[in-house]
């Protein structure tokens, strides 16, 4: 079954640019990456656009399908209405590089200023020892695919571009958890605090905790649940968080 | 004069995927400054898609197992053909290299001891793949990228500055390896994001740029592989060994059509998966080939009781290495025994609980749900051959990883022989760690001895890259790049596939010639800026000239082993196993005709104690008469598997 889709894509650079229509073909089970890839192969094509593994598994096709922050490539056409046009815009948070490309160096960045896993002393390669209900924690975490659909939907720095250098978004500080929560990370013995660095040194306090970064993960990891406000009531014990006690008056969180 | 951003570093890795950043971190381990070149983002490479798991003898969930045991594996897995040293070097130093991984921050899957988790994978005699989920890839290449990201942390408490020592350029593509006489002087190419040119003097340049599979239309690889480091291999007067095998993952998705080719992992099958034709029969049954004969269940029955007690049965022949796989499903659909969208059932939904399979297997999980609308816990999926990986690249040397050319080293899936003709899931991942580190210290070392006398490069060469780089802009009347590649996908698909006859890669080879001709004209509209024809129009060249090593190298192998199929030469012929087929470029290539000279190499002989791991019976299968260890005299005629099997757990090292 094929049929005829008209797609309004955002072409332009960093000076500026606008929305171009293009009447293309669909055909059965085609996510919007291939209608895309049909624009590019047919009609435009220096259509810039980032993929690699067209799979879900790269998190490289980040885009905003009809305002909807999701990936390309695990869009479905069937999910969307035959009749009515798709709209395709670059991620709004990243500034534009050409057409559905943007520099997303910001994350890149932000990844830096974490500090990195610290190696218990005394224990060598192989005598590492774990229990798998001790790990399920950070695996979660570890599933992230560094698409940046949570940086980008982000409200702190969606349309405040102040706020960026002073927080480091979902997925940071869900590293930064990550760490928190590894059943073998040294930073303690180090002195470094990891909870409190969260707090001061990344942001955290300006989460309030709206759950738009676990709305959009295409991993469906639970950002806000797991990583955040386990975060947070860490952090509260050291610092008063007026969101976390709102939080647990309104019900947002459980236990 | 071409305007080009210069730079200058110790070592240049071009690719940023397991083995690219396993050899830039060992370079900068060993102070040299390091340069990692990465065709799309930091983190995004090919090595996120791998799905099983690492392949390694820690014995954590079988103590029988050692290295003796996965250099067996491995040999038979490429049919004997691998090059006897690097398996060995794999086999026994893959342990080490994911008990590193931990020490970087990775969580593998744990066992109720709290070891790292090792699976059942095709081919492997014991439960060996260090894994997460089926997410391992994603695992390995965050590890390594956080790793990276620390040693620039180390840098910046060190020298305030984060890319004093390692830095990666993100989204730069390199077109030409640069040579000052007979060595290695650096590499030139593009950036993305400005299409501005750039070189990177150095006297070390590491190739880390995996496979091919880009030029078949049906694939499980992701756009980079365009056979770019091959190509610049080639380019650089280096040759190209094992070409003609290409490994057809048995289980790539069929329907919707859009994501025809993408993987299914073979954990699905490690895990108790079970193939199915569409009268519901467990074919693989009647695939076993002779050589794996005694190694394999001949019942439904003992097959299933040996995921549960491994000691007294035999493995299912769901779990023959890939290409016996691969050839058996192609088979099953030829004789109309498909399902409706051409293949045939894999199914675990009726093996293991629902639970079980979302834990297990969540990649596949969400990957059929979202993408087939298939629930995998409910039913069966259609799966079918896709083209996965290139057991043939750049002929190395085995303990340090160099090539013929001084200065240009390969790791993974780029280099050739650790394979053989047919390479076991879970070793690519170990591979990519062995020889990622051996290249990194290697160039690292060759680096050093070169700091007095550093290669220059020529403003000459660079024009002449640049040059060739800018030829789509000015291309009269250019060539849709994106049609010429479909053509090429095409071609290769229906004549150079998982089944070959001369006649069809004859006319591959005369299509190929003309696709050349015509990929010179491929135009490009637009500007230099992020523009992905153009980008095409110059990965084109590479892919043409891969996919000739393949046609021409095929064409040439008259026996079947492994990942090479010949319906005219059916068998497997053991003075062919003596044979490596060498691809270099030719001196003047003619117009019309081919660009790769073809050269018989031959096969370095396995040594001695090496042999002395398998029974005489089963070398009989692979080898001549003349290569048979020792004189009869000396052996007794016939030496049972129990036999080496205790000899190896005496000699082992790990």
């Amino acid at each position: 079954m094929s049929y005829e889709a008209t797609f309004r894509v955002w072409r332009g650079d960093a000076e500026g640019g606008e929305l171009t229509d293009f009447q293309v073909e669909v055909n059965d089970g085609e996510v919007v990456l291939d209608v895309v890839h049909r624009i590019q192969a047919t009609q435009a094509p220096d259509l810039a656009v980032r993929w690699n593994c067209k799979a879900g598994k790269c998190g490289s096709c980040s885009a905003e399908i009809n305002g909807r922050p999701r990936l390309m490539c695990m869009t479905r056409m069937s999910t969307l209405p035959p009749d009515e046009t798709v709209t395709i815009t670059p991620m709004r948070t990243f500034p534009v590089l050409r057409d559905l490309v943007t520099d997303v160096g910001f994350n890149y960045q932000k990844a830096r200023e974490i500090p990195s896993f610290i190696p218990p002393q005394g224990v060598k390669p192989g005598e590492y020892r774990m229990q798998q209900e001790d790990v399920n924690r950070s695996q979660e975490f570890r599933k992230c695919i560094e698409c940046f659909l949570c940086q980008n939907t982000c409200h702190v720095v969606r349309d405040h571009e102040e706020n960026k250098p002073a927080f480091a978004g979902p997925r940071f500080l869900m590293r930064v958890a990550e760490l928190d929560m590894h059943p073998l990370d040294a930073a303690a013995d180090s002195g470094l605090d990891r909870k409190a660095t969260a707090q001061e040194e990344h942001g955290l306090g300006y989460c309030n905790i709206t759950k738009c970064c676990t709305e959009v993960c295409p991993e469906g990891i639970k950002i806000t649940d797991n990583a955040l406000i386990p975060l947070k009531e860490r952090a509260v014990d050291r610092k008063y968080d007026p969101l976390v006690w709102l939080g647990s008056k309104i019900g947002l969180r459980r236990g | 004069m071409t305007e080009v951003e210069r730079h200058g570093f110790d070592v240049v890795v071009v690719g940023a995927g397991g083995a690219g950043l396993r050899a830039a971190i060992e370079a900068r381990e060993h102070g040299k400054r390091t340069a990692i070149i990465c065709k799309s983002l930091f983190g995004k490479a090919h090595t996120v898609m791998a799905e099983g798991g690492i392949a390694a003898s820690m014995g954590n969930v079988n103590d029988q197992d050692n290295w003796q045991v996965h250099f067996r594996d491995t040999m038979r897995g490429g049919k004997f053909l691998n090059h006897w040293r690097m398996a060995e070097l794999h086999a026994k130093e893959a342990p080490e290299r994911v008990w590193e991984l931990e020490t970087w921050g990775a969580l593998f899957d744990r066992t109720k001891d709290g070891k790292i988790s090792q699976r059942n994978f095709g081919g492997h005699e014991y439960p060996r793949l260090a894994h997460v989920g089926d997410r391992t890839g994603l695992e390995l290449i965050r590890t390594l990228q956080q790793k990276v990201v620390s040693l620039q942390q180390e840098d910046f408490r060190e020298h305030g500055d984060y890319e004093a020592r390692i830095k990666v350029f993100q989204e730069y593509t390199v077109t030409r390896v640069l040579k000052d006489g007979d060595r290695v002087s650096g590499v030139f190419g593009y950036q993305r994001e400005s299409g501005r040119f750039f070189v990177i003097e150095a006297p070390a340049v590491v190739l880390a740029t995996g496979g091919i599979g880009k030029s078949f239309k049906v694939t499980s690889n992701s756009w980079e592989y365009t056979g770019d480091g091959h190509a610049l291999a080639l380019l650089a007067g280096a040759s190209l060994i094992n070409m003609e095998f290409v490994q057809f993952h048995p289980t790539g998705m069929v329907w919707p059509p859009s994501v025809k080719g993408i993987l299914v992992t073979e954990s699905v099958r490690g895990d108790g998966g079970v193939l199915r034709n569409s009268d519901g029969k467990r074919f693989m049954f009647e695939y076993i080939p002779d050589v794996f004969r005694e190694k394999y269940a001949e019942t439904e029955e003992e097959g299933d009781r040996w995921y549960q007690d491994q000691a007294n049965n035999r493995r299912p022949p769901e779990l023959l290495p890939r290409d016996e796989v691969a050839r058996a499903i192609n088979s099953e659909v030829k004789a109309g025994r498909g399902t409706p969208h051409g293949g045939v059932f894999l199914d675990v939904s009726t093996r293991l609980p629902a639970e079980e399979i979302r834990r297990r297997l969540p990649s596949m999980h969400h990957q059929f749900k979202e993408l087939a609308d298939v629930d995998i816990t409910a039913e069966p999926m259609e799966v079918g051959p896709t083209c996965h990986y290139v057991m043939g690249g750049v002929e190395v040397d085995p303990d340090t990883a160099s090539s013929c050319v001084p200065g240009l080293f390969a790791a993974g899936e780029v280099a050739g022989g650790m394979h053989g003709s047919n390479r076991l899931g879970g070793n690519s991942l170990s591979d990519l760690l062995v020889f990622g580190r051996r290249a990194g210290l290697h160039a690292a070392q060759y680096a050093e001895a070169a700091q007095e006398d550093r290669p220059l490069v020529e403003q000459e060469q660079i024009d002449a890259a640049a040059e060739e780089a800018l030829a789509p802009f000015s291309a009269e009347g250019g060539e849709n790049p994106y049609g010429l590649h479909q053509e090429l996908q095409q071609s290769m698909n229906d004549l150079v596939g998982i089944i070959r006859r001369e006649g069809e890669m004859e006319e591959a080879l005369q299509r190929l010639a003309v696709l050349r001709e015509r990929a010179v004209n491929a135009g490009v509209e637009g500007h230099r800026q992020f523009n992905p024809g153009w980008h095409l129009a110059l990965d084109l060249r590479n892919m043409l000239l891969v996919s000739e090593c393949v046609a021409r190298a095929a064409l040439e192998r008259e026996e079947s082993r492994g990942g090479h199929t010949r319906e005219d030469h059916p068998t497997m012929a053991a003075e062919w196993r003596r044979v490596l087929l060498a691809c270099s470029l030719a001196d003047k290539p003619v117009p019309g005709e081919g660009a790769i000279v073809l050269q018989r190499k031959a096969n370095p002989a396995i040594r001695e104690d090496l042999l002395g791991l398998f029974g005489v019976d089963e070398l009989k299968k692979y080898l001549t008469e003349d290569e048979l260890p020792g004189a009869e005299a000396d052996l007794p005629p016939q030496r049972a598997d129990t036999d080496a099997e205790k000899k190896s757990e005496n000699g082992a090292e790990h």
